[in-house]
């Protein structure tokens, strides 16, 4: 069982993760699919992490999974802000930046 | 034996991924969220990272998630509309998440990095303990501590200013129909 | 006092005066700027004479005095200094010009009393003699280039003179444009002579030309023949002539000073100043030589034939200036520069009274419509018998010693050079047939209705009219005034032309062969290196010369009785007999209609396919073109910026993968 196998799957999980923020129309669904790809990173950094020995890197997704954190605080947060003012959760309905 | 636990953790990874960009309703794609993190907070644990393990369970599965609940509760379920107006996004999407994949493939196979051809060296006792990961961040990484503690207490702010309820501009939850 | 000295000063006071009446001409009333203007040229020419006599205090041999103000430029091998040269040559010919300039202002004063750009007039009048006096006094090329430029200006500005007159402004752009060909010759000379010799001095240049170069080399054949595209412009020699009948559209003043005594005689001055160049090259000298002879012989035809009073005494100009460029190709110096004297009197008497005329015929310049006007214009018509006397060259007038001076020296240099005396006789023999059938025809005769006027006591007046298409005009700023002056009733104008009168009748005394050679002994010390200057004559072949001069005058005065005065109907039945002939001398032999054809419509045709098709076609069309070009890419780019957050995750992603590719295969 090499480290190898781990990054692969980390790899697998990042590009599931990376269709979905392109496919979902949802901000919400699109927030999970960010958390995938975020994980996916941890699984890849604590393979490398046991690769070389050093636990630097799992120190690194610890960090990590704080700042996960703190974005899905402020992207919830965005949410329920649109939420409350009646605005569509639909992504494509936000197209201000046209042009 | 540890095949046996590597494929249970991957397959629910996997599959927790997958049901959460597939499932229609967004409290669905929530839960398969969370059977995605337990599922890696497994395999955490087969690479010796016990703290970060048991981490990802109460804070990530815990916290986070619950959080993700709370709101999706509050949000209800949205109806997708199923056309499309970007066009070609239904098909380059996929297609470039799965371009990205192999690339990433091919790099990871056909590097030559040695260390992960392996499966590591003897790890010395106490690695991936709290122990150790206490003594890291206290003694190596202190600045990276306390700065990660400045941004929860930034998002923690923000999280409040976003969600107030400000006192004149907000129309009352049923007053329009129409969305803006 | 230096030379020099006396030489700035000549300059200085016509441009003074020039200043004075340009930024002072809202101050001044009636005639002020008129005297202001007369007054500083008559300065100038005492200063002349002051540089004249300071030059004769120098030895025969050292009478080439140069002085420069400051140097204009040095640097990259250039010198140029703001230098004038006071020599025999340039002493005349300030003597000439100045002293003419002061009489043709005096008459101005009269002449252009109620024009209503009277001080503007006198602006340019001093600013023309100031550049006159520039080209004359220059000490090197690049000075000569400046006034020989001003003069061109000054040209203009007075030809334009009356500038609401459309045919004038067309006349001054016509002469201006002929002028700039000039201009181009004799820059490329002075650019070819810079590069050969290295110097822009005159005194350097002259000393060098005998040793840089042989005799008739290429280069030096090239230059001079350069130099006389400068010359012939600006003495309207054959083929660049046509400026000089239409520039009759100025003023009568203005021809008088301009197209009879100075700026025409520019062509002549270079020729003679340029004489080591042309004696070197002795095939350009007779290039030149024979272009004079072309033209004189032409121009007398179209004197015989054109009705327009001013036109005809332009012709007569073209004419005369023929014989001086002859006189100083075929090595006749003195004789050539004596003509010029002589000739600047006569023609401006010539044309004052023709102005004087023309005034009394209420503005009309056709000699058909006139007649008779002998009783009625005393003092006019008497002058202008003395002048056309001196112009015919009757025996013992001014005329008469400079024309057949010329010839006398074509003859005795033998050869080939008898042919410009042949022609030169046949010319003038209808020279003197000219010059009185403008006296037969304006003088005798009936009377015509304006003269009857006249004898009564009271001037015609008609309505305005421009006299050549008879288009009404009015007497506003760029018309000319509505008061007409003759010389009968305005003191400045009889004062002017009784000098001019007296010095036809006298001027050459200076040079009676056998008897005193003022002229030719006063310019020997300008021409001091020259091989053919002391080549004269014997007195007595002179004097032959001077007889067959003489006879021919006055068989062509009875012929031009008797086709006037005796059977009236003469030239009506020449006329009808010699119908192609007569169309050919009264249409100035088509030289107008030729260049319009053949350089004016050509060229025109050019700009206008340059603009439709080199200018909107091609540049507009790649300007347009590159616009569309950037236009387009923007629109595609903008194609890209659709607003939807997942486009952009798309584009991102998308992105990412090719940066990844391009490494992976990188990495291989």
């Amino acid at each position: 069982m090499t480290v190898t196998w781990y990054v692969v799957l980390s790899a697998v999980l990042f590009a599931i993760g990376a269709g979905g923020v392109l496919i979902r129309r949802s901000p919400l669904v699109i927030l999970l699919c960010l958390e995938l790809m975020l994980n996916a990173g941890n699984l890849a950094l604590v393979a490398f992490s046991r690769a070389h020995g050093n636990a630097e890197g799992q120190v690194f997704a610890l960090i990590v999974m704080v700042v996960a954190a703190c974005e899905v605080v402020v992207g919830l947060g965005l949410i329920v802000a649109m939420y409350r003012r009646r605005l569509t959760l639909n992504v494509d309905d936000m197209r201000s930046l046209k042009g | 034996m540890i095949y046996v636990a590597f494929f249970a953790g991957a397959i629910g990874a996997v599959g927790g991924a997958i049901a959460v960009i597939a499932m229609r309703n967004p409290f669905y794609s929530v839960l398969a969220l969370v059977i995605h993190l337990v599922a890696l907070a497994g395999l955490f644990l087969l690479l010796y990272a016990q703290f970060i393990a048991a981490a990802q369970i109460v804070v990530y599965a815990g916290a986070v998630m619950v959080l993700y609940v709370f709101v999706a509760a509050y949000v209800g379920a949205v109806e997708e509309p199923l056309w499309e107006p970007i066009p070609g996004q239904r098909f380059l999407a996929p297609m470039l998440a799965a371009a990205l994949l192999v690339e990433l493939a091919i790099a990871i196979l056909g590097t030559g990095l040695s260390a992960i051809d392996s499966g590591g060296p003897t790890l010395p006792g106490g690695f991936g303990t709290p122990n150790q990961i206490g003594h890291l961040l206290l003694e190596q990484f202190l600045v990276v501590f306390e700065a990660a503690s400045m941004l929860l207490l930034v998002a923690a702010v923000g999280a409040v200013t976003l969600a107030a309820r400000s006192r004149k501009r907000d129309e009352p939850d049923r007053a329009r129909e129409t969305p803006a | 006092m230096s030379p020099t000295a006396w030489g700035w000063l000549v300059l200085g006071f016509p441009l003074a005066g020039f200043l004075v009446n340009a930024f002072g001409w809202r101050v001044m009333r009636g005639r002020t700027a008129g005297w202001i203007a007369t007054i500083a040229i008559g300065l100038a020419f005492v200063c002349a004479i002051g540089a004249t006599v300071s030059l004769l205090g120098h030895s025969e041999s050292d009478r080439e005095v140069t002085s420069s103000l400051w140097t204009y430029a040095s640097a990259a091998g250039l010198d140029i200094k703001i230098g004038i040269l006071v020599d025999p040559l340039s002493a005349f010919m300030i003597l000439v010009v100045s002293g003419v300039s002061t009489l043709i202002h005096l008459y101005s004063v009269a002449y252009l009393d109620s024009d209503r750009g009277y001080s503007r007039y006198f602006a340019y009048l001093n600013f023309f003699v100031f550049s006159m006096l520039l080209l004359v006094l220059a000490g090197n090329f690049v000075l000569l280039i400046m006034g020989w430029a001003f003069v061109g200006f000054a040209s203009y500005a007075l030809i334009s003179f009356w500038y609401r007159r459309e045919t004038a402004t067309k006349a001054g752009m016509k002469a201006f444009v002929i002028n700039v060909i000039g201009d181009v010759g004799l820059v490329l000379a002075t650019f070819f002579i810079f590069r050969e010799l290295g110097s822009f001095d005159y005194l350097t240049v002259f000393r060098e030309v005998p040793q840089h170069f042989s005799t008739n080399s290429g280069v030096l054949i090239a230059i001079c023949l350069l130099l006389l595209v400068g010359a012939f412009a600006k003495s309207a020699q054959l083929p660049l002539h046509t400026w000089l009948p239409d520039a009759m559209e100025g003023p009568t003043p203005v021809s008088a000073l301009i197209h009879a005594a100075t700026m025409v005689t520019a062509g002549v001055y270079l020729i003679a100043r340029m004489y080591v160049l042309f004696e070197q090259a002795p095939t350009a000298a007779d290039i030149s030589a024979f272009i004079g002879l072309a033209t004189l012989i032409f121009a007398a035809t179209c004197a015989l034939a054109v009705t327009d009073l001013k036109r005809i005494i332009a012709y007569s100009t073209i004419s005369q200036i023929g014989y001086m460029i002859v006189g100083v190709s075929i090595g006749a110096y003195a004789a050539g520069m004596f003509q010029l004297m002589t000739h600047a009197f006569f023609k401006a008497l010539l044309f004052m009274a023709a102005g004087s005329v023309i005034s009394a015929m209420a503005g009309t310049q056709d000699i058909n419509r006139m007649g008779g006007l002998r009783k009625a214009m005393p003092i006019t018509s008497k002058l202008m018998i003395i002048g056309a006397l001196a112009l015919a060259a009757f025996p013992f007038m001014s005329g008469f010693f400079s024309k057949d001076e010329i010839l006398g020296y074509a003859i005795h240099r033998g050869g080939f050079y008898v042919i410009f005396a042949i022609g030169g006789y046949f010319a003038a023999l209808l020279t003197a047939f000219y010059a009185f059938r403008i006296i037969f025809r304006v003088f005798w005769g009936k009377p015509v209705p304006e003269a009857q006027e006249l004898e009564h006591g009271h001037l015609a007046h008609a309505p305005p009219e421009n006299p050549l298409t008879g288009e009404e005009e009015d007497t506003d700023v760029g018309f000319p005034g509505e008061e007409h002056h003759i010389a009968e009733r305005d003191r400045p104008m009889w004062l002017a032309m009784s000098v001019l009168g007296f010095l036809s009748i006298f001027g050459g005394v200076v040079e009676i062969p056998g008897l005193d050679n003022v002229v030719e002994n006063f310019l020997a010390g300008s021409f001091l290196d020259s091989k053919l200057y002391e080549n004269l004559p014997t007195v007595a072949a002179d004097w032959g010369g001077l007889a067959l001069g003489g006879l021919i005058s006055i068989v062509g005065i009875s012929l031009a009785y008797f086709a006037y005065v005796r059977r009236p109907g003469t030239t009506a039945a020449l006329i009808r007999r010699f119908g192609p002939l007569y169309k050919l001398f009264v249409n100035k032999w088509y030289f107008d209609e030729l260049y319009d054809a053949v350089i004016y419509r050509p060229l025109l045709a050019v700009g206008r396919f340059c603009n439709d098709v080199v200018e909107r076609v091609v540049v507009q069309g790649i300007v347009a073109a590159a616009v569309d070009v950037v236009r387009g890419v923007g629109v595609v780019v903008r194609g890209a910026q659709s607003g939807f957050v997942r486009a952009y995750a798309l584009l991102l992603i998308g992105g990412f993968a090719a940066l990844g590719l391009y490494f992976l295969i990188a990495a291989h």
